[in-house]
């Protein structure tokens, strides 16, 4: 089946300029030659600590902010050399759901002209039409019609992002990019959002790209994943296989770091050796191999080549 | 609009504004004179019942000019706040959008026209392109443009770092319908704040140009204008001066106090105090 996005070599470089009369520029390697593929209607997980680049990753897909280098294809047509009114058409097809849902909805209008103006502006419904849209749009996320003459302030945060969601909902997308889209709720209303998004997931046959740091919300959620550490890949699979045996140390690291639901499994707590490095001075060789028990000398000097889905020397093979 | 009368102040702020915007509309109905008409046997009447606040040397009734000179003051300090808050904002806005390289060569152009007292900036233009009512609006525009465009562009610093932002571009909104349609109505209040401060200062520069010679032409009546002309007289006839100075004061007064209530009550820090 072809893909519905196609990610390679993707990059993103930052360069942050600082001081006087002398400036020093680094340059931080937020996004450093990313390759994956989506297919239609599957939910694929990028997971990574704080940092590691991954929603760097969703803004580059969308061009939300220009990737420096890589190419993306969705649905076979490049998003990266779009003209913007192709682009516009682009969006129609995939849209982004967001992590935090106060910030997300503008605090001046009513949920009825959030959901109505897309309808509008792409010409695909006005007047009647677009608000009969908008308020099956209100019912299929889970909110009652009223709410459409109320103002963001007057909903909690969880109702917040189902009105996100059914924003992103209004142009049909068949791809939607969920930035931490459940990472600011609360335990019981992160459920229902990831219920509801696996509901609209079936019903609806989207794809998505489901960006988190929380390794159980993905296990749940997707069906492939990628872990990304410092701006790039270094391990992917199926979530099955990648979370019972993971084959990089940094994952294997990750699954024992997250906590286990049941108090008479749980072992001793894991070793996290190090924090996660800073982006602008990567350590040479592997990024990982500073934190990482089974580095050696090639670690430290040649970045590991990916390879049966992971860039490691020395793999776990169990 | 309840809470912003509940305050005291603002009440009678908002006032002393109603007074003189009602006697500058209905000045060609409730004046009791020509404002120029000139009567050389009543010349430099003192306060009386005919003539409630005196005459100038030239006989004409002095509250009779106090109306019309209400209608010049406003007049020019409405346009020239109208024109500076939208070519201003309009700059501070864009600026602020694109940011970067731009944002910084455009702001310290800003500095620049900030850093002109606004009387001599007003001067300046009045002097180069000769004492009428459009020149004297451009003038004063002018003096009001920069600080509008700071007052704009801050907001718009943070408010475009802001999800839904992102979310309008994802959904295929241009950059002008974000900017105006969505940006627009969240920093609408702070700049209306702003504008009604800067009525009361442009009503100064007005009367101030006006009293050095540069507002508009006598014998058009101007607040400004009438101070000066009393001024030569001040010791014989005070009234002259007295009473368009109190009524400038009541009309600047009246203005930054129901600034003052506007940005009291649309400060959400303030709000529940």
């Amino acid at each position: 089946m072809t893909p519905i996005l196609d990610v390679s070599g993707l990059q993103k470089h930052f360069s942050v300029t600082k001081g006087f009369p002398r400036s020093v520029t680094t340059i931080v390697k937020a996004v450093d030659g990313v390759d994956f593929t989506v297919a239609p209607g599957e939910a694929f997980g990028l997971v990574g600590e704080s940092g590691c680049g991954k929603s760097t990753v969703a803004r580059a897909v969308l061009r939300l902010i220009e990737p420096d280098a890589g190419t993306v294809l969705f649905d076979g047509t490049d998003v990266r050399a779009a003209s913007s009114s192709a682009l516009i058409r682009l969006r129609e097809r995939m849209q982004i759901v967001f992590q935090d849902p106060y910030s997300s909805l503008n605090p001046r209008r009513t949920i009825g002209r959030t959901l109505v103006e897309p309808l509008g502006v792409h010409g695909i419904a006005r007047g009647r039409e677009a608000e009969a849209i908008a308020r099956g749009l209100l019912e299929e996320v889970g909110l009652p019609p009223t709410s459409m003459t109320r103002y963001p302030h007057e909903f909690s945060g969880g109702q917040r992002q189902r009105i996100g969601i059914a924003r992103a909902l209004t142009l049909k997308p068949a791809l939607i990019v969920a930035d931490e889209p459940v990472s600011a709720l609360d335990v019981s209303v992160q459920a229902q959002v990831l219920l509801l998004l696996k509901d609209l997931q079936k019903r609806r046959g989207l794809a998505f790209v489901f960006v988190s740091h929380d390794l159980s919300v993905i296990r749940w959620f997707c069906t492939r994943v990628a872990v990304m550490y410092l701006g790039r890949i270094v391990e992917q699979g199926p979530v099955a296989q990648v979370f019972s045996a993971p084959r990089h140390p940094y994952t294997r690291m990750l699954r024992d770091a997250s906590p286990i639901p049941n108090p008479s499994r749980r072992g001793v707590l894991p070793r996290v050796i190090g924090e996660i490095p800073s982006a602008a001075a990567p350590p040479p060789g592997c990024h990982f191999h500073p934190r990482c028990a089974r580095a050696t000398e090639l670690c430290r000097s040649v970045y590991p080549t990916f390879r049966d889905g992971v860039a490691c020397h020395h793999p776990h093979m169990d | 609009m309840k809470a912003i009368l509940r305050n005291p102040t603002t009440s009678i702020g908002a006032l002393f504004c109603i007074l003189i915007f009602v006697g500058a509309i209905l000045a060609p109905w409730i004046s009791p004179y020509d404002p120029l008409d000139q009567n050389i046997i009543d010349r430099l009447q003192p306060p009386s019942a005919e003539y409630w606040l005196g005459t100038d040397i030239y006989g004409r009734d002095v509250l009779s000019r106090i109306l019309w000179g209400a209608r010049i003051s406003l007049v020019v300090s409405v346009a020239a706040i109208t024109v500076a808050v939208v070519i201003g904002g309009a700059i501070g806005m864009v600026s602020a959008y694109i940011g970067g390289r731009f944002d910084l060569f455009v702001m310290q152009v800003m500095d620049v026209l900030l850093s002109f007292p606004s009387l001599i900036l007003g001067l300046i233009v009045v002097a180069l392109l000769g004492p009428d009512l459009i020149n004297l609006i451009v003038a004063i525009a002018l003096t009001a443009i920069a600080p509008f465009a700071r007052i704009a562009r801050a907001p718009v610093l943070s408010l475009k770092e802001r999800a839904f932002v992102e979310a309008g571009r994802a959904l295929g909104f241009s950059h002008a319908r974000v900017l105006f349609v969505h940006i627009m109505p969240n920093i609408l209040s702070e700049v209306l704040v702003m504008a009604s401060l800067w009525m009361a200062t442009a009503v100064r520069t007005e009367a101030s140009l006006s009293f050095i010679g540069l507002g508009v032409k006598p014998p058009t009546a101007t607040w400004g204008g009438m101070m000066r002309d009393g001024f030569e007289a001040i010791l014989d006839a005070p009234w002259l001066s007295v009473f368009p100075g109190i009524a400038i004061l009541m009309l600047v007064l009246g203005l930054n106090m129901v600034g003052d209530g506007l940005r009291d009550a649309t400060d959400p820090k303030l709000s529940g105090s």
